[in-house]
């Protein structure tokens, strides 16, 4: 019994002292558990709680709502309309085949569009939205919503989608919007930021230029979703911003008229207020329906544009490099004048041809116009005159004034990116550029705007306004809203010596359409309200042969492509000039008749919609 | 004298059993029992629910189980003590030979009433077995090769029948269940210190014969970001969802993690995980309080009871359940690779429930008759 208590008694002792060691153990571990609690809740607490609402939140970005066009008299131009839309979400719908099947019926899908559909499905997850149909005619669409009750799981959607209701007018200057591609989300932040599948953005013109403040922001739903993704419910909704609505200095009424004028034709016409530089239209012909590319081109269209012989896919206006011809003869004057070459005295004698260097010469007028001043070289076009004048001013001197008057040289700086320069040429240049001398005789065929000499339709619009403006240096902008900003210091700064030579050129350009002879006098109106002064031009596309020139055929008897362009640059009204325009149509024959007569209807309905531009009482508009 | 007295009063009425329970260690359970109540309804999405239903069923039937156990002589808890070892040794050989499998393991049998898993009730079994077999050894024979040798067997016996289910984790709980025991009776410290180093040693061969699950989850504990979707999204996601709790927590039934089913196993292992999330760290430090108290009073009463059985039960149950809590809560919050080891009264399960309640059962009853001495 005493041994036995006294085992006891060592076992208690052994069994205690090892439950003291226990309980310290105990006491370290607990202590380790609750400072790992501490360190996860309360020290890293910001990590995991962002990391949880990483899990739980997912956003849904929505595509954003362009914003508009508007042209000068808020107009919309390029618009959004409502598009009817037919979602379906695959695992909301009892028996997919069925409905998708009913749907092919109902919408009389083609089989390959509805190859596509299924296509798409096979790609998204169950609950992800399949979008059947993005453009449903109206008809389509409430034949579906009748139908409704046997669809479950089938959804019609209201969304808002591009439009632009006057269709072929604008396409060139707006441009047109179109699904977005890898390239575009990676040259453009705000495309990438904004991005959502189906995402339309600007592909060319102002639509493109103007993407980051057109785009405007998405609208975010903010879903709690489940580990398997799942949205559970919405906890937010971030009404996006409209994107900017631009207000563009374009007249449509005058561009209706451009288009319906150059109908049938390839062809540029720009109207410029010589003040403000204004464009207020400027269209380039053929032209097409930018709605086609809202919602993907069929391919078919898109033949039908890229083959079109007349090159509709071209803006003419920006990246049509034509040999200016007769149209450059004022700026040619207002050089020789300026250099003092010449003054209004100084004639020579057109007999219809002219030897020069070894070579002949000839002026459009086979019997030659005779003893011609300077005046009556302008309103007649000689082109005799102009050789000579051109001879004795030199390349260099002649470019430098070219070059003035915004000749060789982007009007719109990088608002186009299409924009093309033209070309001015000098002996500089060619030596540069095909590493040859110039030759004399370049030069003389330069005087008439032929040869190396190239410029855009807007170019030849710009130099007509700053003759027409009294020699004054400025900017044309599209955007209303956009040239408050960044003025160029230079504007308004003269472009000449003296401002005589200016009025002497004017005058001879207000000979060349309202006096008996002159090149557009057929086509001048007398009223003086409408008054206005042009020249013209007939620039070859190939070098006429002497044989040629012997049978002197009549531009319907020359094949199409080998017709010359004709040209035509006016100001008006006469008195008190506004407005400045550039008419070109290609291979449209001669300058006088198919060129000037569009410019007579044109300062008819420019010179009418003035009062109610001017009436607009834009004061930012007045501060020129 | 004062010694007869005590054997004059060895038979208590009923009254004066109520009176020597534990009501702190009672209330403490009760507590235990009333907040996985609550947590059970938030797993299932603050609806009464299926696992609600069960859990609250279980915990009824095995409280009043307790108290009913806490009612009956410890002694008899001592003569059941090898019946009942022998028994669960015989489930865990009939799960072996018809048990039901379950996510590629097979852990339970078909009891016709009640769908057991063995393992469970072995880790606390092993403990009355040990402790009755090591209740009457004299110390100077507890160190003995015979001693060492049977207690080993005791312990691996059971093991081994769980690894093969493969559940290496519980057979691991089994054995620091033995091992406590051994360590309360007193084997020498050098075995325990061989052990350890032994075990540090073939750490590196018991990794290359572990099962390509079983390695995967201690390369995951090691790096949980090097595979987050598969492997380590438990572990990351266990830790979001504790450490978005912060210092009071999202609020009862508004723990994301959980409700968004990003929590894997929420009712069962990764319960703490639920809710720390929603209760934060002082509901978790709340938490961890009540099962310091728990422990704290089983050991209590171990160091007040009069017979070497009840004591040495106590004291190893006491470290078995520290244990069990630790282990399971290191593993919610990255500490430890992820053992299947669920959180005892907490986590839905009814083996593991019962299991603990027996233990709470036979600890009531050593407080009850603690100064019941057993021959």
């Amino acid at each position: 019994m005493i041994n036995s208590s006294s085992d006891n008694v060592k076992k208690l002792n052994s069994i205690n002292r090892r439950m003291f060691i226990t309980g310290s153990l105990k006491f370290f571990i607990m202590i380790g558990i609750v400072s790992r609690l501490f360190f996860l809740q309360v020290k890293e607490n910001k990590k995991y709680l962002t990391l949880s609402d990483k899990n739980r939140i997912r956003e849904w970005k929505l595509a954003p709502v362009r914003g508009e066009f508007h042209d000068y008299f808020g107009n919309v131009i390029a618009g959004n309309f409502e598009a009817y839309q037919l979602h379906v979400i695959p695992e909301q719908v009892e028996d997919f085949r069925y409905v998708i099947y009913r749907l092919k019926d109902l919408l009389e899908l083609s089989d390959n569009e509805f190859k596509k559909v299924l296509k798409k499905k096979n790609e998204i997850k169950p609950w992800e939205t399949l979008i059947v149909s993005d453009n449903l005619s109206w008809q389509k669409f409430s034949k579906i919503n009748n139908h409704l009750y046997d669809l479950n799981g089938v959804k019609p959607v209201i969304s808002i989608s591009r439009n632009y209701p006057f269709k072929e007018n604008f396409t060139h200057l707006i441009g047109y919007v179109s699904q977005a591609n890898q390239d575009d989300i990676e040259s453009t932040q705000a495309i990438k930021k904004n991005f959502v599948p189906g995402l339309k953005v600007g592909k060319v013109g102002l639509e493109k230029t103007f993407e980051e403040k057109l785009i405007g922001t998405n609208d975010i739903e903010r879903y709690e979703v489940n580990a398997y993704g799942r949205r559970i419910s919405q906890l937010e909704f971030q009404k996006g911003e409209k994107g900017k609505t631009l207000r563009l200095t374009i007249d449509t009424e005058v561009q209706k008229l451009a288009n319906e004028l150059l109908k049938d034709k390839a062809g540029s016409i720009c109207v410029m207020d010589i003040y403000t530089g204004a464009v207020v239209a400027m269209h380039s012909s053929p032209s097409f329906d930018p709605n086609l590319f809202v919602f993907g081109i069929s391919q078919d269209d898109w033949q039908l544009i890229r083959n079109d012989p007349m090159k509709p896919l071209v803006n003419k206006t920006l990246q049509g490099n034509y040999s200016p011809g007769s149209t450059i003869k004022p700026i040619v004057a207002l050089s020789a004048l300026e250099n003092g070459i010449v003054n209004t005295n100084f004639t020579v004698r057109c007999t219809g041809k002219t030897e020069m260097y070894g070579q002949t010469y000839h002026c459009w007028k086979k019997k030659g116009h005779g003893y011609v001043s300077l005046r009556n070289a302008m309103k007649q076009s000689c082109d005799t005159y102009f050789y000579e004048i051109a001879r004795k001013l030199g390349v260099d001197k002649l470019s430098e004034t070219a070059k003035k008057f915004g000749l060789g040289e982007k009007v719109f700086g990088n608002l186009f990116d299409i924009e093309k320069k033209g070309l001015i040429p000098n002996t500089q240049w060619k030596k540069n550029a095909l590493g040859k001398g110039w030759l004399l005789g370049e030069t003389i065929i330069t005087g008439i705007g032929q040869g190396y000499i190239q410029t855009t339709p807007i170019q030849l619009c710009l130099m007509t306004a700053q003759i027409a403006n009294g020699g004054y240096k400025i900017y044309p902008h599209i955007v209303v809203d956009d040239k408050v900003k960044d003025q160029p210091t230079d504007k308004f700064t003269p472009l000449y010596k003296n401002s005589k030579n200016i009025k002497i050129v004017q005058d001879a350009i207000f000979g060349s359409t309202n006096e008996v002879m002159g090149t557009s006098y057929r086509s001048r109106i007398d009223n003086p309200k409408y008054q206005f002064a042009g020249k013209t031009g007939t620039a070859q596309v190939k070098k006429i042969t002497e044989e040629e020139r012997e049978l002197d055929l009549k531009t319907f008897q020359i094949p199409y492509e080998q017709r010359d362009h004709a040209l035509y640059v006016a100001f008006g009204p006469y008195k008190n000039p506004r407005y400045a325009l550039s008419v070109i149509v290609e291979h449209g024959g001669n300058g006088s008749t198919t060129a000037a007569p569009m410019a007579t209807k044109l300062f008819k309905l420019i010179i009418d919609r003035h009062k109610i531009r001017e009436s607009l009482g834009n004061k930012k508009y007045l501060e020129i | 004298m004062y010694q007869h007295t005590r054997l004059t009063t060895n038979r208590l009425g009923f009254f004066q059993k109520f009176k020597n329970f534990d009501y702190i260690l009672l209330i403490c359970i009760l507590l235990l029992g009333f907040i996985s109540l609550a947590t059970m309804y938030s797993t299932d999405g603050g609806e009464i629910k299926f696992h609600t239903k069960s859990h609250f069923t279980k915990l009824a039937v095995f409280t009043l189980m307790m108290l009913v156990m806490s009612f009956i002589n410890i002694k008899y808890w001592f003569s059941l003590g090898y019946l009942a070892y022998v028994v669960v040794v015989g489930l865990l050989v009939g799960t072996y030979l018809f048990g039901i499998t379950s996510s590629g393991s097979q852990r339970w049998i078909n009891l016709y009433f009640i769908n057991l898993q063995p393992s469970e009730l072995m880790k606390i079994f092993i403990i009355v077995c040990l402790a009755k077999f090591f209740h009457r050894m004299k110390l100077e024979n507890v160190n003995s090769i015979y001693t060492i040798l049977t207690s080993l067997i005791i312990i691996l016996l059971p093991m081994g029948l769980v690894i093969v289910q493969p559940d290496l984790g519980t057979a691991v709980l089994i054995a620091i269940s033995g091992i406590a025991v051994l360590w309360f009776a007193g084997i020498n410290y050098k075995y325990f210190i061989y052990t350890i180093l032994g075990f540090v040693i073939s750490l590196p061969f018991v990794i290359a014969f572990l099962k390509p699950y079983q390695k995967l989850r201690v390369l995951t504990f090691l790096n949980p970001d090097k595979d987050p979707l598969g492997a380590g999204y438990q572990i990351i996601q266990s830790k979001i969802a504790v450490g978005s709790g912060g210092i009071f927590g999202k609020g009862f039934l508004k723990g994301t993690q959980s409700y968004l089913e990003f929590l894997p196993e929420k009712h069962t292992d990764f319960i703490f995980t639920l809710f720390s999330e929603e209760f934060g760290f002082v509901g978790s430090a709340i938490l961890l309080v009540i099962y310091v108290i728990i422990i704290y009073r089983i050991v209590a009463i171990g160091a007040s009871s009069r017979s070497y059985f009840a004591k040495i039960f106590c004291y190893s149950f006491g470290a078995a359940i520290f244990v069990f809590i630790t282990i399971n809560m290191s593993m919610v919050l990255g500490l430890l690779p992820i053992v299947g080891s669920p959180l005892p009264i907490m986590s839905y399960g009814g083996s593991s429930m019962l299991a603990t309640m027996i233990g709470f059962g036979i600890v009531m009853s050593a407080r009850v008759h603690n100064q019941q001495l057993i021959a």
